[in-house]
């Protein structure tokens, strides 16, 4: 049983993870680490071949060549999605070689990931640390995994490559597009996902790297998003993924009326809170309702003619037409999610491809997150204070990961449009089932039953006094759900077995979950 | 033999609504047998209000079984309801959930009816957040959405959400059946507060009648005071011959409605976009609403995702004197709402009038003018209509006598008229 102490938000943490001591969250800005970054071992350029040739002819020769062994932690990335071949290609080849105790450290997991649960039971892998849905949320949850999960943000995740948190053994890299030398590029070839930011701290802090393509072109590949002097070995593969569940052809906004209804109140929001001004910035997710309050924005700034000066991506065929039509001077992109903003990213220079270094890295000298006039993002629960969950439901099951989610909290403005509840679920609830986001940073909540504004942020209130916006407070809009759902909705069940801890984006313990069912 | 009754929603697609499965039994007690999402926060709540309807319905022996996607209470309620009644149990006692003071309110003979939300009656997913996207009325419809064999069913969904959903502030209407049906729909709905009752269909003023007749006993059978409004609607030949004799049918008739598919399928013609087939039909139900001093109410328009080709078709029916458009989607309200408001130049030109002829009056004076125009009574009266409704959907404030003479910029007092403001009179 691991051994739990309080952290700084009131919440059981463990005092150390998989054996290795773990600091509690101290505040929002309270820990500055110090020492220095950590960093790969040095190399001889005359141990590479000097024509440039890395290519080797299969992944197991690859991990065979970086010296695989049990215990060693693999890195792999996410801009695939849920289109991802590659990640389980690499424990299919690591179990045939017979090692074990891996710790898997992808950027993120998606269902497609199934297979590997076999290589958790089998003892191949030892534990996940990095965000989990599906089936291994589920694996997870229900206390199977033989180490403790860690989810960390993506700029978290960033943060721990660097400060030596995690160490990354061999760092496996999808690539869409590669040469022998290992450039890589994720804007073109058949399963092009746009950009390969993800892969970045891997790139330049792993032991080992190698490139897996199925699109190797002659030096030089151009652009190159992954440099080819940090990779040691290029693997060509018939396909790294399925170019349908990569990217949509194309995304949709939502035709829910009341999520609509949300989307709106949003937009209507930030007009009347003053932030759609010329030159401003904002960022909003691809979700049905981010999506559509980003179209009620763009209407807006028609209207008005107003301007943005960058939106941040996750980029969408919408983000694209505002870019295109002029209404806004750069995409700052993290990660395109149609076809659309691969294109744009491919041929716009004013789509530009940003990685969790430049935005959301807790040890970068600053960050583009904190600069954003506004941030509309998601959550599975809020409650009164503020504070917002976004990895588990109520129920206290593990269904998402952070993703930039924690990084974003610190724009000038962070706002969730959330339904105030799902069917008969409560999203505004008493207490968070898993603390993700203090509230301290989470301005306004816009549900279908009113807009509540953090009271810290006075400055809000004030300037939306007098306003026709439905503003209520926090508590009374929960009051209300629960007269609708007959009810506050009884706490989960939850085990003494602690199975992720969540961290937060400088790398201290937020909160922790707990294995639920058996 | 035991016996068997089911109601409901069920499988992984359906949201907010439950299956429940009932059979009656001879011995053993009431065995509740629940699959729900929501069983670790809400399963003994949900067991115990099975337990206490099955006790109310007087049902004491039974395996109830419940496959749950997040039905709020009220559903739950309706469908144990129906269950046991479908396996041939008659109830010794309706299962009523306490009625929220929401559900209290009464409603004004001529209110507002710009919007009126159509609600499929079987459907709860789409009840409880209706009234958010504000529109006038809320039409829970018992009718032409909600297939034969499901009709008890609504009943009783429709009545339990009169008593628990907040329709927040919309007036609480509800469409019952044709002829016989819809007569016995009457006793689900009057004594829980619906506020207006759409007849369909009507041809013959003595269908509204006994409509009246029906609702006027329900209410003294239980203690109703507040009143239950009317609506007919027009979907026919003969309903438009005789919209007059309709509107006139009951002191309770508050608008008329016209209902354009049936009424082209019964004249033998195709609805089109232009709707020259329909326009003898709006014209006389205008007019005969008009006639009986009650609102005429338009048709619905069926492209949920045309909202210019929506704006347009209210306009044109405000020009005809329409003050009402049915809508089937949420989208729709706010697009009708916009189009039926009076325009500004309208509204400045109806205050100048309103202000010359309560300065006439003022005065003694029989004559009211503007500058050098005389104006003429129904001009007055119109204008008024203007103001009152400006008022109404927020446009103008109630003081704007005051803020005007305070020299509110762009207000004037001086009777004079600009050019644009000049039509119409």
């Amino acid at each position: 049983m691991a051994q739990l102490v309080t952290n700084a938000a009131g919440r059981q943490v463990p005092a150390a993870i998989n054996g290795h001591a773990a600091t509690p969250f101290q505040g929002v800005g309270k820990f500055h680490p110090t020492g220095r970054k950590a960093a790969p071992p040095l190399r001889a350029c005359s141990d590479y071949p000097m024509d440039g040739n890395k290519v080797v002819d299969s992944i197991k020769t690859a991990l065979t060549n970086a010296g695989l062994r049990d215990g060693m932690t693999i890195s792999t990335h996410h801009h695939l999605r849920n289109g991802d071949y590659v990640a389980n290609a690499v424990f299919a080849a690591a179990a045939e070689m017979g090692v074990r105790d891996l710790r898997w450290f992808p950027s993120a997991s998606f269902p497609c990931h199934e297979p590997q649960v076999q290589h958790l039971e089998s003892g191949v892998i030892h534990h996940i640390e990095g965000s989990m849905n599906g089936p291994l949320g589920d694996y997870c949850t229900r206390g199977k995994m033989k180490g403790m999960a860690v989810l960390r943000s993506h700029g978290g995740r960033y943060q721990a490559v660097q400060d030596g948190d995690v160490h990354i053994d061999i760092a496996v890299i999808a690539a869409p597009t590669a040469d022998p030398f290992g450039n890589a590029t994720g804007d073109r070839g058949p399963t092009a996902c746009g950009l390969l930011g993800f892969a970045l701290a891997d790139s330049e802090y792993a032991d080992h790297v190698i490139a897996v393509t199925d699109n190797l072109v002659p030096f030089p590949c151009v652009p190159w998003q992954i440099q080819g002097n940090n990779v040691d070995q290029v693997v060509v593969m018939d396909s790294i993924g399925d170019a349908s569940k990569i990217v949509s052809g194309t995304t949709q906004i939502t035709k829910s009326p009341d999520r609509l209804l949300i989307a709106e109140l949003t937009a209507r929001f930030c007009d009347e809170a003053g932030i759609v001004q010329d030159g401003f910035s904002f960022q909003a997710g691809a979700g049905g309702t981010a999506l559509s309050f980003a179209l009620f924005l763009r209407d807006m700034m028609r209207e008005r003619s107003v301007k943005a000066r960058f939106v941040r991506g996750g980029s969408t065929q919408y983000l694209v037409d505002m870019l295109e039509e002029g209404l806004t001077d750069y995409i700052l992109d993290g990660q395109t999610f149609d076809l659309e903003g691969v294109r744009s990213m491919r041929e716009n220079p004013g789509h530009v491809n940003t990685s969790p270094f430049t935005s959301y890295n807790w040890h970068g000298k600053g960050n583009f997150a904190s600069m954003l006039d506004a941030v509309v993002l998601g959550a599975t629960e809020v409650d009164v204070n503020f504070n917002a969950n976004v990895v588990t439901h109520s129920d206290g099951r593990l269904l998402h990961g952070i993703g930039g989610w924690q990084n974003c909290l610190f724009s000038k403005c962070t706002i969730l449009p959330i339904p105030s509840f799902r069917d008969r679920i409560p999203v505004l609830v008493e207490d968070v089932t898993t603390l993700c986001g203090p509230g301290e940073l989470i301005d306004v909540i816009v549900t279908e039953r009113g807009i509540a504004i953090n009271p810290l942020r006075r400055d809000l209130h004030e300037q939306l006094r007098g306003s026709s916006l439905p503003i209520r407070p926090i508590a009374e809009i929960k009051s209300e759900v629960e007269e609708i759902c007959g009810g506050a909705a009884a706490l989960p069940e939850l085990g003494e077995k602690v199975v992720a801890a969540i961290k937060w984006v400088d790398g201290t313990v937020i909160d922790c979950v707990r294995q639920v069912g058996g | 033999m035991s016996k068997m009754g089911e109601a409901g929603q069920r499988g992984p697609k359906i949201r907010s609504d439950c299956w429940i499965g009932v059979e009656l039994r001879e011995s053993g007690g009431v065995e509740v047998d629940l699959k729900s999402k929501v069983a670790g926060m809400f399963g003994q709540r949900i067991t115990a209000l099975l337990q206490e309807g099955c006790e109310i319905l007087g049902v004491s022996h039974a395996f109830v079984q419940v496959e749950d996607q997040g039905a709020l209470p009220y559903t739950l309620a309706a469908r144990l309801e129906s269950a046991v009644r479908r396996a041939g149990h008659d109830p010794a006692a309706e299962f009523l959930l306490p009625m929220k003071d929401h559900g209290l309110a009464t409603s004004a003979a001529d209110r507002l009816r710009r919007s009126r939300l159509y609600l499929p009656g079987n459907e709860p997913k789409f009840y409880v957040n209706a009234g958010l996207h504000d529109p006038d009325g809320v039409i829970l419809d018992l009718e032409d959405s909600v297939a034969p064999t499901e009709k008890d069913a609504a009943r009783c969904l429709v009545r339990n959400a009169l008593r628990s959903v907040d329709f927040h502030g919309a007036e609480r209407m509800v469409r019952i059946n044709q002829g016989e049906r819809g007569i016995e729909d009457l006793e689900w709905v009057v004594p829980h507060n619906v506020q207006l009752i759409l007849i369909p269909k009507v041809e013959d003023p003595d269908q509204v009648r006994a409509v009246d007749r029906r609702i006027e006993a329900l209410q003294q059978q239980h203690g109703q005071q507040t009143p239950v409004f009317l609506m007919p609607i027009i979907e026919s030949a003969l309903g438009a011959w005789r919209a007059y004799e309709i509107g006139v049918a009951s002191e309770q008739v508050v608008g008329l409605a016209i209902g354009l598919e049936d009424y082209t399928a019964d004249i033998g013609a195709q609805r089109t976009l232009a709707g020259t087939e329909s326009f003898w039909a709006r014209a006389q139900v205008l007019n005969g609403a008009r006639a009986a001093g009650v609102q005429p109410i338009d048709t619905v328009f069926s492209d949920v995702t045309d909202m210019v080709g929506l704006r347009e078709s209210v306009i044109e029916a405000k020009a005809l004197g329409f003050v009402g458009k049915g809508c089937i989607h949420p989208r729709q309200i706010t697009v009708v709402h916009d189009a039926f408001a009076p325009e500004k130049t309208e509204i400045n030109r109806a205050k100048r009038i309103v202000t010359a002829f309560e300065a006439a009056e003022a005065q003694g004076l029989g004559v009211v003018s503007l500058g050098s125009k005389m104006i003429d009574a129904p001009v007055v009266k119109r204008a008024q209509t203007t103001v009152a409704t400006a008022i109404r959907v927020g446009l103008l404030t109630e003081n704007w006598r005051e803020l005007d003479g305070a020299g509110v910029p762009g207000a004037r007092i001086d009777g004079k008229l600009t050019e644009s403001e000049k039509g119409g009179l």
